[in-house]
């Protein structure tokens, strides 16, 4: 299976405050913090492991507002 | 193709350009739960599709900032007091969505009276009430949520009964009335809780859009900073101290309130004929209806307080809605009642009229030399100055107006009271401008006047600005 039929989320750096309350609320592990910083002075948070089923848990945990991006993987057949 | 599963809602603005041009982060600190709950009452907004019609009513706290954020019709309400602003609005606006989002201190605190009667009265608003346990904004003083034991800036060691009493439970109490329809509590002390809140959440502005009444949910929120520990840690405290005080769940779920809001509403409403009937005006008799503006009057009237600015001003927008125009009457005054000065703005319009401000008016009307001096380079060119001459000495200096220079106080003296000066200025005004006839400010003078021998001497002065006007006006 190629990465691209693969659930993924995009974190923008600019919007991120590195609170890591995503890292807590995925189920899979999938986020973690950088070691960049942004320009705010945060670690952002990155996508990190695949394993990424969309259930947006990190998205409706994140209290930034566009922070997370939940993109899921093509349907079977579609 | 991969398709966008969550994003953010378009209930937000894209950029917060009334936080800064450009801006697209929250003014919150970082792991704020605050943020947290206006992204899922936001997606609530999309999903619903009442993003037109929704009128968010922010609180004095952290959230002050609520329109920053939120495309939608927003009022940003005094301390506690959202739920008064929100019940007027849904009394005013029938299709309206009105949402009261209050922190603990707002809420449980100076606003407690506010909250009570307004979830007692069973209105169709929706209110999310965010207890953080403490007072976030001004740096972390106790709330009537803070827990006992819990440290804050007014409770360095705790928070003791017997000195500062019990935490509040709010959904407690909001559970002990009979009107409300929803009253649940909820926590975001991880993501499954979360998750529960957005059912929550939805529910609650659900409710609303089918007109069943009161919904309440009280959000268990983080505040890392005045907690003082790391967004993650404060989830964690939250779920081990502040659930245990505040146990989440729903209290109460009815199909259907206590009464119908919408039809009881309708039979109980007063027709406008009914309150003209208390009041004692015959509609008929003041309802002229003949007056054609030639433009929109934004009429601003100055002077000291106690020469009557303000109550002329009444007296000009009651004489309007007689005419059957539209009007607004906003004042403006000192602290001090006697003797400082004061303003009054009046709009009167064929149509319905967006803002009771008026800055540049096109009409103004001035009782002594100061309101002369704030005011002259304010109007509109090709508007007009009514100025009280026998106060403000000098002449107006602006060339693209019409001064009239009025020696209105010495012809009220004359009259045996230097109170109708303004009601001098006013008459002049109507010959003049038409915006209102003589004939109803006659009529209209005895119904805000009740001391018949100021009616009489107000009826004078009505005559002092007709002679006056006819001496010195020429005749176009
Ligand atoms: C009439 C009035 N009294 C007091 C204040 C000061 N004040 C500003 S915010 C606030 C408390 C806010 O706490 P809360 O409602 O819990 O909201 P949070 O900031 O925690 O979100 C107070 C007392 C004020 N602005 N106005
Ligand atoms: S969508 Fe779910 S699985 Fe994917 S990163 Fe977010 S929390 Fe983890
Ligand atoms: S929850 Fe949001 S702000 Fe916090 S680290 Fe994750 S992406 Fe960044
Ligand atoms: S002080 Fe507390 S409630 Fe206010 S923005 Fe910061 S974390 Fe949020």
């Amino acid at each position: 299976m190629s990465l691209e039929e693969k659930n993924f989320i995009e974190v923008n750096p600019k919007r991120c405050k590195g609170c890591a309350a995503c890292i807590v609320a995925c189920p899979n592990g999938c986020i973690e913090i950088g070691s960049e910083i942004n320009q705010m002075g945060y670690q952002f948070a990155r996508f990190a492991v695949r394993k990424c089923i969309a259930c947006g848990m990190c998205f409706y945990t994140c209290p930034e507002f566009g922070a997370i991006t939940v993109y899921q993987k093509p349907r079977k057949g579609a | 193709m991969h398709t966008i599963k969550h994003q953010k809602a378009r209930s937000l603005y894209p950029t917060f350009e009334r936080k800064a041009p450009g801006a697209d982060v929250s003014h919150y600190c970082p792991g704020c739960g605050h943020g947290t709950v206006h992204n899922l009452i936001a997606e609530a907004i999309d999903d619903l599709g009442i993003q037109d019609r929704t009128i968010f009513c922010s609180p004095v706290g952290c959230s002050v900032f609520g329109y920053y954020y939120f495309d939608t019709g927003n009022i940003q309400c005094a301390h506690g007091r959202a739920p008064a602003v929100a019940s007027a609005i849904r009394r005013t606006h029938e299709e309206a969505i009105v949402i009261s989002y209050q922190g603990d201190g707002d809420l449980a605190g100076i606003g407690m009276s506010q909250i009570v009667h307004a979830a007692n009265r069973g209105e169709n608003i929706t209110v999310f009430f965010i207890n953080n346990a403490i007072y976030g904004m001004t740096g972390g003083q106790m709330a009537p949520t803070t827990i006992l034991g819990q440290k804050t800036v007014t409770t360095p060691d705790g928070r003791h009964a017997e000195n500062e009493g019990f935490p509040i439970g709010m959904v407690e109490i909001i559970n002990s009335l009979q009107a409300p329809v929803f009253i649940e509590r909820v926590s975001l002390a991880g993501a499954k809780k979360v998750m529960k809140a957005r059912m929550a959440i939805r529910k609650a502005l659900r409710n609303q859009v089918e007109k069943k009444g009161f919904s309440f949910v009280e959000i268990l929120s983080p505040c890392p900073v005045n907690w003082k520990m790391t967004a993650v840690e404060a989830r964690r405290w939250l779920e081990n101290n502040l659930e245990p005080v505040f146990p989440v769940g729903n209290l109460r779920d009815l199909p259907k309130g206590p009464f119908d809001k919408v039809d009881k509403k309708k039979d109980s409403r007063m027709s406008d004929r009914k309150i003209l009937e208390i009041l004692g005006v015959n509609e008929e008799e003041v309802h002229a209806g003949t007056v054609q503006l030639q433009e929109e009057q934004n009429v601003k009237i100055a002077g000291f307080g106690g020469q009557g600015v303000l109550s002329t001003g009444i007296l000009l927008a009651n004489c309007a809605i007689a005419e059957g125009l539209k009007t607004t009457w906003l004042p403006s005054y000192g602290a001090e009642m006697r003797g400082g000065t004061a303003n009054a703005s009046i709009n009167i319009s064929h149509e319905t009229i967006g803002s009771p401000i008026v800055s540049y008016p096109n009409v103004l009307m001035v009782m002594n030399l100061p309101s002369l001096d704030a005011f002259e380079d304010k109007v509109r060119p090709g508007g007009a100055i009514y100025v009280n001459s026998s106060l403000a000495t000098r002449k107006v200096r602006r060339a693209d107006v019409t001064a009239y220079h009025i020696p209105a106080s010495d012809m009220a003296n004359d009259l045996g009271t230097i109170q109708s000066a303004s009601v001098i200025l006013l008459t002049v005004y109507a010959l003049v401008s038409g915006a209102i006839t003589i004939e109803t400010l006659k009529k209209v003078i005895p119904l805000s006047i009740k001391r018949k021998n100021l009616v009489d001497l107000n009826m004078q002065a009505i005559e002092a600005g007709v002679t006056w006007h006819r001496d010195n006006c020429p005749k176009p």
